[in-house]
C-alpha cells in the first residue's frame, strides 16, 4: 500500500491538449450564463430590469393578465400548427423523390430549391416577401405569415426526414414487393414506419423554428397578427421591463423542454 | 429498383410538384418581384411607382445635393464594409473559440461526447432573439456587468461603461447567435479524424503545436470552411444583434434593410441593397463551391 | 433422388443494359438457360459478373432489356415482383426491423390476404422447419447474423414459392457457421422440393451444394453443368481458373484423333484425344489440375526443377520450371517426403486428365 502514497503522474494520451478542458468550459459558461442571468432577473421583484431587489413572481403573475401577449401567443402557435405540417408534407414528398427516385434530370436542381431559404439571408427573404405579399395584394393576416413560415421551414423538415430515409435499406422495400406488396402497401407498411421516426424530428425542427422565427414575421406579419417573439420585440423596443424576461423565461423553457424530451426520447428508441 | 412497367418518371413529378409550386411562387417568386422593385421609382408613402428607375442602386454611392447634383455618399458603403468587417470578425472569433471545444468534445468517450453536443445544440433551438436580448441585461446601462464593477468599486454609481451600442457589443452578440454552428461541422470532420494519425505523428516527434498546425488543421479543413461558411452567411444579413446591441446607432446590411422598409419606406433603395447582400452571398457560396469541387476532385 | 425434368424457369436471349448513352453498362448479354423443377441450381461467378442481375431479373426487381424469361411455360417479365411466385432470400437478408420474427414470416401471407388461421398456422410451420419457433417474438436486431439467415429463409418459404431465389445468402457467415448452413439449405431444398436458384461467387460453395451450376463471367453464360462436369471438363479457360486451379500449357498439334500427339512448350510429348478439326502444327493450349500431375525422382537430364515448395499439412504445392514454363502440382504429402526445392525431376500428364481447352 506504500505505493499508493506516490502521486502516480497521470499518463496523458497524445491527442489530449492541456488547457481544451478549461477551454470547452469557459466556452459553456459563454453559451449559457446569458440565458442563466435572464432567467435569474425574470424573478426579479424590481420594477426595474437591471436591478435585483428580491425573489418574486409578480411578472409571471402580471403576465396572466396581458391579453395582447396570450393572444400573440396564441397567434404564434396557430402558425406553427399549420406551416410545420405543410412543411413536413412538402418536404416528406420531396425526400421521397430525391433519395427513392432514381436519377432524374431535375434532381440536383429540386434538392437545391429546398435548400434555398438556408441560402438566402433571412431578412432578404423577409423583404422579398414583405414586398411580394403587397405587390399581388395577398392581405390575409395571419395566413400570409402561415405561408411564409412554411417556405422558411421546408428545409429544416427536409433535411432529417433526408437523413432517415438515406440511411434506410432499400432493400427493405425490394424484400417487401418480393413478399407480395404492391407499391401502396410497400410504402404503408415499410416505408412510412420506417420513416416515421424521421418525419417526427423533421416536424419537430419545422414547429420550433415556426415558433421562434422572428424576422420573417416582423416583417410579413400586419398589425392584428402579431406573433409573440415579435411581441417581445415590440416590448424590449419600448423599455426593458421585468415582463420580457418572464415570457422569455418561458419561451425558453418551451423550447429546451422540448428539445430536450424528444432528445431523450430518440435516444431511448 | 426499376420495376418493368412502373412509370418513375411520372410518380417523381407529382411528388416534386408540391415544392416546385410552394419555393417557385412564395421564394422565387418574391426574389424576382423584389429585383424588378429595387429598378422601380421609389414612392414616397412605401411602394413604388411602375417606371423605369436605377436610383434605388445609385443612392447606394451618391447623394443628390441642394443643387441637384450628384455627390458621392459613402455612408452606405461604410455600412457594407463595416457589416463585412464585422462577419469577418465574428468568423474569425468563433473559429478561435469553437475550434479548440471542437476537438475536445470529439475525444471524449461516446455518452459524454452525446450530452456536450447536444449542449451545443440547444441555444439553436431557443429563440435568437431572446438570446440577443440577455445580453442587453449583461452589457446594459446599469446591467449585470456594470452592477457588479459598481459593487467592487472600480466605477462610480452614476458612472457608465457605455458597452452598449459599440462595434464590440454587436460583435458578441454575432459570435452568441452563429458560434454553435461553426462548433458543429468542426466537430463532425473531427470526429471522423483517425487518433492514429495523431499518434503516428507524435510518434515522428511532432510537438504538440506540430500536432495542430500540420495534422489536425489540415484533415478539419472541410469541417473549418463549412463552420466558416455557417458563420459568415447568417452574420453578413444579421439583423437582431445590430439592431438590440448597436441600437439605431451602428446599422449594419440587415437593419439597414429593415430600416428602409419599416420606416424610411424607400422600397426600391432596400431592395437594391437586399439585392446587393444577395449578390455577396452568393459570391461567397459560389466561391465555398468551387473550392469543394476543386477539393473533391484532389481527394 | 431422380430429378423430374419440368422446366421451372427458361431464360430466352436476355439482355440487361443499365443506363443508357456512353455510361451504359451491358449486365447480361444474351443469356439462355433451363432450370429444371425440384433442382437446386446454382448461378456461379465473380462479383459483377451479371448473376445477381440475372436473379434480380426473374424476381422482377429490375426491367429487362431484352429476351424473356418464363416460369413454368408463363411469361414473367410483364409481373411486377409483387405478382411473381417466387420469394428471395437477400444477401444482408433485409428483414424489417420494426417487426417482430413472427410477424417478418407472416408478411408475405398477410400481404397475398391469407385468412388468420392460416397466417399463424404456416408462419409457425416455417419457423419450425427452420427450427426457429422459439424466438417468434423477438425482433430481428436482437437475433445472430445465423439466426437472421434463417427468419430470412422462413420467410421467403412461407409463401411457398415456386422457386426461391438465394443471393449469396452464406456471404455474411464466418466460415463454421457457412458450412453447416450449406448442409441445411441442400436439406431444405431436398424436404421442400422448392427449386432453388442460388447464387454465389464461392466456387466450393457451388461444388458441394449444387445439382447443377452456370459459370458466368462478364455477362455471358460460359458454362452449364453438373459440379463434377465443371470441374472435371471445363469448356474454356475462364471455367478452369475460377473453378479451382489450373495448368494451362500452350503446345504444338503433331498429330490429330484418338490418341494425337501434342507437344507441349515445357519439352514433354503427350498422347491426347485430338478432335480432327485441328491440323498439323496447330497451336493448343491443354488443361491439366495440379492434383494430375505426377512426378518422380529424376533419372539422369532433366527438363523440370522445383522453384518452390510449399507445405500444406496433408499436401503439398509444389511451383515447377520447366523448359521454361512454371507448371503447378498438388500433392499428398506422403508422395513428396523426399523432394526440396531446388531438386531436379521428371514430370507427367497422365492422358486421361489432360484435355484441349478453347480460349
Amino acid at each position: 500500500m506504500l505505493n499508493l502514497m506516490f502521486k502516480r503522474k497521470k499518463f496523458s494520451k497524445v491527442w489530449d491538449f492541456p488547457g481544451f478542458l478549461t477551454w470547452t468550459f469557459f466556452f459553456f459558461g459563454f453559451l449559457y450564463i446569458p440565458i442563466v442571468i435572464l432567467v435569474i432577473y425574470s424573478f426579479n421583484s424590481s420594477k426595474f430590469a437591471m436591478i435585483w431587489t428580491g425573489f418574486s413572481f409578480r411578472w409571471y403573475e402580471k403576465l396572466l393578465t396581458n391579453d395582447d401577449m396570450q393572444q400573440a401567443a396564441l397567434n404564434s402557435l396557430y402558425v406553427a400548427f399549420v406551416a410545420a405540417p405543410c412543411a413536413t408534407a412538402i418536404a416528406t414528398l420531396t425526400a421521397l423523390v430525391v433519395v427513392r427516385g432514381g436519377s432524374f434530370k431535375s434532381k440536383e436542381f429540386s434538392n437545391g430549391l429546398v435548400t434555398l431559404p438556408l441560402m438566402v439571408p433571412e431578412i432578404v427573404t423577409a423583404v422579398a416577401t414583405l414586398i411580394f405579399f403587397a405587390f399581388i395584394g395577398i392581405n390575409l393576416g395571419l395566413i400570409n405569415v402561415m405561408i411564409a413560415h412554411t417556405v422558411f421551414c421546408i428545409p429544416f423538415a427536409y433535411m432529417p426526414i433526408k437523413a432517415s430515409l438515406e440511411a434506410m435499406d432499400p432493400t427493405l422495400e425490394v424484400a417487401a414487393r418480393d413478399l407480395y406488396s404492391d407499391r401502396n402497401s410497400t410504402f404503408r407498411y415499410i416505408t412510412l414506419p420506417l420513416l416515421m421516426p424521421g418525419i417526427l424530428s423533421g416536424f419537430m425542427l419545422a414547429f420550433v423554428i415556426s415558433i421562434d422565427d422572428f424576422i420573417i414575421t416582423l416583417m410579413v406579419a400586419g398589425g392584428g397578427s402579431t406573433t409573440l417573439p415579435v411581441y417581445i420585440y415590440s416590448m424590449i423596443k419600448m423599455g426593458v421591463t421585468p415582463e420580457v424576461n418572464a415570457i422569455s423565461t418561458l419561451m425558453l423553457a418551451f423550447s429546451i423542454i422540448l428539445v430536450t424530451g424528444y432528445w431523450v426520447f430518440s435516444k431511448k428508441s | 429498383m426499376n420495376i418493368q412497367g412502373e412509370n418513375k418518371s411520372r410518380n417523381n413529378l407529382i411528388g416534386l410538384l408540391p415544392l416546385w409550386i410552394v419555393m417557385g411562387v412564395f421564394m422565387i417568386g418574391p426574389l424576382i418581384v423584389m429585383a424588378f422593385v429595387s429598378i422601380m421609382e421609389s414612392n414616397s408613402y412605401g411602394g413604388i411607382h411602375l417606371k423605369f428607375d436605377l436610383s434605388g442602386y445609385r443612392q447606394i454611392l451618391f447623394d443628390t445635393n441642394l443643387f441637384d447634383e450628384m455627390e458621392f455618399n459613402p455612408a452606405y458603403l461604410i455600412i457594407i464594409g463595416r457589416s463585412f468587417l464585422l462577419a469577418v470578425a465574428a468568423t474569425i472569433i468563433s473559429l478561435i473559440i469553437g475550434f479548440p471545444v471542437a476537438y475536445y468534445i470529439s475525444r471524449q468517450k461516446d455518452s459524454v461526447k452525446n450530452i456536450l453536443i447536444f449542449l451545443v445544440t440547444i441555444p439553436f433551438w431557443t429563440n435568437l432573439l431572446i438570446r440577443t436580448f440577455a445580453w442587453i441585461i449583461i452589457l446594459g446601462k446599469d446591467g449585470v456587468i456594470e452592477n457588479s464593477f459598481g459593487f467592487i468599486g472600480i466605477i462610480g454609481d452614476d458612472d457608465s461603461l457605455n458597452l452598449m451600442y459599440t462595434n464590440t457589443a454587436i460583435l458578441i452578440g454575432l459570435v452568441y447567435s452563429y458560434i454553435p454552428l461553426m462548433v458543429l461541422p468542426i466537430y463532425s470532420s473531427m470526429e471522423k479524424l483517425d487518433v492514429r494519425l495523431i499518434e503516428a505523428a507524435s510518434d515522428l516527434y511532432s510537438t504538440r503545436i506540430n500536432l495542430i498546425f500540420k495534422i489536425i488543421l489540415p484533415l478539419t479543413l472541410p469541417g473549418i470552411i463549412g463552420g466558416s461558411i455557417l458563420v459568415f452567411v447568417p452574420c453578413l444579413g444579421a439583423f437582431i444583434a445590430p439592431d438590440l446591441l448597436g441600437g439605431g446607432k451602428k446599422l449594419l446590411l440587415g437593419s439597414l434593410i429593415q430600416f428602409q422598409f419599416a420606416y424610411a419606406r424607400n422600397w426600391p433603395f432596400g431592395a437594391a441593397i437586399a439585392m446587393v447582400l444577395l449578390a455577396l452571398i452568393v459570391t461567397i457560396l459560389y466561391l465555398n463551391a468551387r473550392i469543394n469541387r476543386r477539393h473533391e476532385q484532389n481527394a | 433422388m431422380k430429378i423430374s425434368k419440368t422446366n421451372a424457369i427458361e431464360v430466352q436471349n436476355v439482355t440487361k443494359i443499365y443506363g443508357s448513352g456512353e455510361s451504359s453498362v451491358k449486365a447480361l448479354d444474351n443469356a439462355n438457360l433451363i432450370i429444371y423443377d425440384n433442382e437446386f441450381f446454382t448461378l456461379l461467378g465473380p462479383s459483377g459478373c451479371g448473376k445477381t442481375t440475372l436473379l434480380r431479373l426473374i424476381a422482377g426487381f429490375e426491367d429487362i432489356t431484352n429476351g424473356r424469361i418464363n416460369l413454368f411455360n408463363e411469361e414473367l417479365i410483364s409481373l411486377p415482383p409483387n405478382k411473381r411466385p417466387v420469394n428471395t432470400v437477400f444477401q444482408q437478408y433485409a428483414l424489417f426491423p420494426h417487426l417482430n420474427v413472427f410477424e417478418n414470416v407472416a408478411f408475405g401471407l398477410r400481404r397475398l390476404d391469407k385468412n388468420n388461421d392460416f397466417v399463424i398456422k404456416r408462419s409457425n410451420e416455417v419457423l419450425e422447419l427452420v427450427q426457429m419457433q422459439d424466438y417468434a417474438l423477438r425482433r430481428p436486431n436482437q437475433l445472430s447474423g445465423g439466426q437472421q439467415q434463417r427468419i430470412a429463409l422462413a420467410r421467403a418459404l412461407a409463401p411457398e414459392p415456386k422457386v426461391l431465389l438465394l443471393d449469396e445468402p452464406l456471404s455474411a457467415l464466418d466460415l463454421k457457421l457457412r458450412q453447416a448452413m450449406r448442409v441445411e439449405l441442400k436439406t431444405l431444398q431436398k424436404e421442400t422440393g422448392i427449386t432453388f436458384v442460388f447464387v454465389t461467387h464461392d466456387q466450393e460453395e457451388a461444388l458441394t451444394m449444387s445439382d447443377r451450376i452456370a459459370v458466368i463471367n462478364q455477362g455471358s453464360i460460359q458454362q452449364i453443368g453438373n459440379p463434377e462436369e465443371i470441374y472435371e471438363k471445363p469448356s474454356n479457360q475462364f471455367v478452369a481458373n475460377f473453378i479451382g486451379e489450373a495448368n494451362l500449357i500452350l503446345g504444338k498439334c503433331e498429330k490429330t484423333g484418338i490418341n494425337g500427339i501434342c507437344k507441349l512448350q515445357t519439352g514433354h510429348k503427350i498422347s491426347i484425344n485430338i478432335p480432327d478439326k485441328f491440323n498439323k502444327d496447330d497451336n493448343l493450349t491443354i488443361f491439366i489440375r495440379p492434383e494430375r500431375i505426377k512426378i518422380n525422382k529424376s533419372k539422369g537430364s532433366s527438363l523440370s526443377q522445383i522453384q518452390e515448395f510449399t507445405y500444406l499439412g496433408n499436401a503439398a504445392h509444389i511451383e515447377l520450371l520447366s523448359n521454361g514454363v512454371s507448371v503447378n502440382a498438388t500433392l499428398p504429402i506422403d508422395k513428396v517426403k523426399n523432394f526440396k526445392k531446388g531438386d531436379k525431376i521428371e514430370i507427367e500428364f497422365p492422358k486421361s486428365f489432360a484435355q484441349i481447352i478453347n480460349t
